[in-house]
């Protein structure tokens, strides 16, 4: 699988992330909230953040579920669903990741029929290992 | 000071493409000089005259390589431009934009590509995986239809678009394909049967829903518009450009705006229509971006020829097809003529303002050619005498 790639930008979310906490880039001078991470607040053009605590909690917003020609090891567990998962707190925060069973996030990402999915399904936010990195995944409660 | 609109300053004037094929023997180097030969031989215009350039970001031929092969002049315009099949129309823009302005008088854009038989780009899991692919792919949305896949189904929850609406733009250009003898899928039908019964590649996106995959290459010839009134072919002129880069886009990731379902063809389309004496009620025909069907009813939205959401309704009726509400990708498109970056749906809105296409929309005076929608993207509307 591929791992993500972690930059000067994004690096404190993978971190939050290992202990386990949603935690999204935030303008420290006037509070916007900003996914995918960047140097600059668009808003004011501030250039100190702090990371914010989310409460884990979104809707599913989209998902698709690819099959073939794949990379090998996506491939492998083809057909899986990626979600889109919108949070709680803003409509703009929408993230990509994978659904997986309730009990165990460290399931496949191909542990959730994609048949029983649909658009508004709660969610709530779950971490696993991802080549070694901790990345945030999803699963319906 | 008061700009001076675009409008009818530059025209294309020569156009030439290679044979289209899954696989082409020659180099895509080889294949970019055949081209641009061509389109100059069609211009009658003597390579020697060539004095720009312009192509996108991702073609490999270089300008040094193609101008002293095919034996330009002494070059002082040449530019490039992103975000793959975005920058396809923005070429022609680019190029009337220098002969409008002086900085250059005969301009030569081209596309030269061995998709068919080369690599596809996804699978370079080394270049693409930084900003913003890290937060996507890893996930498994790895190739471009995956991720207009999670829109076109989010399109489809709020507007109702079908499966069906989808397969009415994939028979259409199929239609037109077969009727095109340069065409890949030029002896190969397409019924609404075999289109809901394809295999899935990221569904809600069937097989029918992706483009083909395509070796070929193709170039135009462009000149003021007062020299292009005595060259050999009838002018098509550039009547209005656009580029579109919306606030807060994140290419065909757009998952993170206020509303994703507005692309980059909403922001193009209002530069475009800025300058026009036209509107979209004006346009006798369209080329527009079609690597994935879904692309269709997004730019229909964008360019004002349908409201918002609607674009899957109007595909109903046979809308897309020859004498219907507005006929698109009458060479067959990216999806069955060939996919070379939509450089294609430039040459055949040229054809049907000089009446040569194989699918001729009578009359047509006006062609509206649409680059790549859900990237940074551009338009020209094209118009004859």
């Amino acid at each position: 699988m591929l791992r993500p790639f972690v930059d000067d930008d994004g690096a404190p979310f993978f971190e939050y992330a290992a202990r386990g906490e949603l935690r999204m880039q935030t303008c420290a001078g006037c509070g916007e909230v900003l996914f995918p991470p960047r140097p600059m607040c668009p808003r004011c053009q501030g250039t100190e953040f702090a990371w914010k605590r989310m409460s884990g909690r979104g809707h599913i917003w989209s998902f698709a579920v690819p099959r073939p020609p794949l990379l090998p090891d996506y491939a492998a567990v083809a057909p899986y669903p990626v979600v889109v998962v919108e949070l709680a707190e803003d409509r703009r925060l929408r993230l990509v990741g994978n659904l997986v069973a309730d009990d165990d996030p460290q399931t496949g990402i191909d542990s959730v029929d994609p048949a029983t999915i649909e658009i508004g399904q709660p969610v709530r936010v779950v971490f696993r290992d991802l080549e070694g990195l901790a990345v945030a995944a999803w699963t319906r409660r | 000071m008061t700009p001076t609109p675009l409008k009818d300053r530059a025209a294309i004037v020569g156009i030439g493409q290679t044979e289209f094929a899954k696989h082409l023997e020659p180099s895509e180097k080889a294949l970019a000089c055949r081209a641009i030969a061509m389109a100059l031989d069609d211009a009658g215009i003597a390579a020697h005259e060539v004095d720009a350039f312009a192509a996108y970001t991702m073609e490999a031929t270089d300008e040094v390589e193609v101008a002293k092969a095919v034996g330009a002049g002494d070059v002082t315009f040449f530019s490039r431009v992103g975000f793959g099949g975005g920058g396809s129309c923005a070429t022609v823009g680019h190029l009337a934009m220098a002969i409008a302005t002086g900085q250059a008088s005969v301009g030569v854009a081209w596309r030269s590509r061995k998709r068919g038989s080369g690599p596809r780009p996804w699978t370079d899991t080394v270049n693409q995986l930084p900003t913003p692919a890290q937060w996507t792919r890893p996930f498994g949305l790895l190739r471009p239809v995956d991720e207009i896949a999670v829109l076109t189904r989010r399109y489809m929850h709020e507007y109702g678009m079908t499966r069906e609406h989808l397969g009415n733009i994939a028979i259409a250009c199929r239609n037109r394909a077969n009727a095109n003898p340069a065409a890949i899928m030029h002896g190969r039908k397409l019924t609404m049967d075999d289109y809901l019964g394809a295999r899935m590649i990221s569904d809600p996106l069937c097989l029918f829903d992706n483009c083909l995959e395509t070796d070929g290459a193709l170039a135009v010839v462009m000149v003021s518009a007062e020299r292009a009134r005595d060259c050999r072919q009838p002018p098509a002129y550039v009547h209005a450009f656009g580029q579109g880069l919306p606030a807060q886009h994140h290419g065909m990731v757009n998952y993170w705006n206020d509303d994703p379902l507005a692309g980059p063809s909403w922001t193009a389309a209002k530069q475009l229509w800025k300058h026009s004496d036209l509107g979209p009620e004006d346009v006798d025909v369209a080329q527009i971006y079609d690597a994935f069907t879904p692309l269709i009813p997004l730019s229909l939205e964008g360019y004002g020829f349908c409201g918002k959401g609607e674009g899957g309704a109007f595909t109903e009726d046979g809308a897309l097809e020859l004498g219907g509400r507005l006929p698109i990708n009458t060479s067959g498109g990216g999806l069955s003529e060939a996919y070379v970056h939509g450089f294609n749906l430039i040459t055949e809105g040229v054809r049907q303002l000089r009446g040569t296409s194989a699918n001729q929309v009578a009359g047509a005076s006006t062609c509206l050619v649409t680059a790549g929608e859900a990237v940074p993207t551009s338009a020209v509307l094209l118009r004859r005498d």
